[in-house]
């Protein structure tokens, strides 16, 4: 059979999620960002909420969200996410409020919004997505960057004694009362990124029966920064980040 | 059962990050020798008769160049 006669509408299996805009992401070839935005726009469109659903940007990578998902968007002061997500999400309890950051922002300079955010059991989902490193402003070191993990602040790798140790921030989500699912997936091959869309779906369906705050991490590759090719970060994400940030549900209920 | 696929690629949108390529149970998938007006070299079918149009490829895009195509044979 000829690829011509494969190629027609009534064959048609997989296409670009109509919720994405055409415009083309900014971020590094292979990025994980692009696969979690694809996710989301996915999920959105699945479950028929473009116009019921509101995001908030963050400052980092995903600054220019609003650019490629087509739903309303806010764009939020550093770390302040959830602090914007909960006022929108009071103003409008019909609405789905999602809440994207990277690790900079949510485990660093917004880690006091984020614990108080999900403390009082906000109705928000919050997609975290943790590649242990600073992207957008060159590769400095995270407060989840892991021991012995070079950087552009640490170069010769992450030290307990003069840098501290990793900050494992979902753990420490998971132990709140106010959260109803604290999830870490990842999106490195076909198998992850299935797992990761039901837990989007999972947390957005949460924010529907009003359970609580719905955390998905997404354990993620930054390749330019890592300094290597995305196939390479994959791997070495997997060989590396995943026994210390362990894949999995922590809390559901 | 078998399946017979074809993928379509945004030449201009891929960054030639070759995710795809190393996700495709087939070996369907390569980088073409040629590259866009961005100077990416972007995925293409180099061996078309293997593919079962599983949708692997399209499934890890992270810029959802990738559209996908599949027909029972």
């Amino acid at each position: 059979m000829d690829v011509k006669d494969i190629i027609k509408p009534e064959n048609l299996v997989y296409s670009k999620s109509k919720v994405l805009t055409d415009t083309i992401m900014h971020y590094c070839p292979g990025c994980s960002h692009g696969v979690v935005h694809k996710l989301l726009a996915e999920v959105i469109e699945e479950m028929g909420i473009q116009d019921k659903t509101i995001g908030v940007s963050p400052v980092g990578c995903a600054v220019f969200a609003y650019k490629y998902i087509n739903i309303d968007w806010q764009q939020a002061a550093h770390g302040r996410a959830p602090a914007l997500a909960t006022a929108t999400k009071r103003l409008y309890p019909d609405k789905y409020v999602v809440a994207y950051q990277g690790d900079g922002d949510l485990a660093s300079i917004g880690t006091a919004e984020i614990m108080h955010a999900c403390n009082r059991g906000e109705n928000i989902v919050v997609i975290f997505i943790n590649n242990a490193i600073y992207g957008m402003t060159g590769g400095q070191m995270a407060p989840t960057t892991l021991l012995g993990m070079k950087t552009a602040t640490t170069p010769y790798g992450r030290r307990a004694d003069l840098n501290g140790y990793p900050l494992k921030i979902t753990e420490l989500i998971a132990q709140l009362e106010g959260t109803c699912y604290v999830t870490r997936q990842s999106v490195q091959n076909p198998g992850s990124v299935r797992k990761t869309k039901k837990a989007i779906r999972k947390a957005l369906e949460n924010s529907a029966q009003k359970k609580g705050t719905s955390f998905v991490e997404i354990v993620s590759a930054c390749n330019s920064n890592w300094k290597m090719t995305p196939v390479q970060a994959n791997k070495w994400m997997e060989e590396n980040m995943f026994p210390f940030y362990p894949l999995g549900d922590i809390k559901d209920r | 059962m078998a399946f017979k696929g074809a993928i379509v690629v945004d030449i201009e949108r891929c960054k030639g990050c070759s995710v795809c390529v190393v996700n495709c149970p087939t070996q369907t998938i390569a980088l073409a020798k040629k590259v866009n007006s961005k100077g990416y070299p972007y995925s293409y079918m180099e061996n078309p008769d293997n593919c079962t149009g599983c949708g692997n490829c399209a499934t890890v895009c992270p810029d959802s160049v990738i559209t996908v195509y599949r027909v029972k044979i």
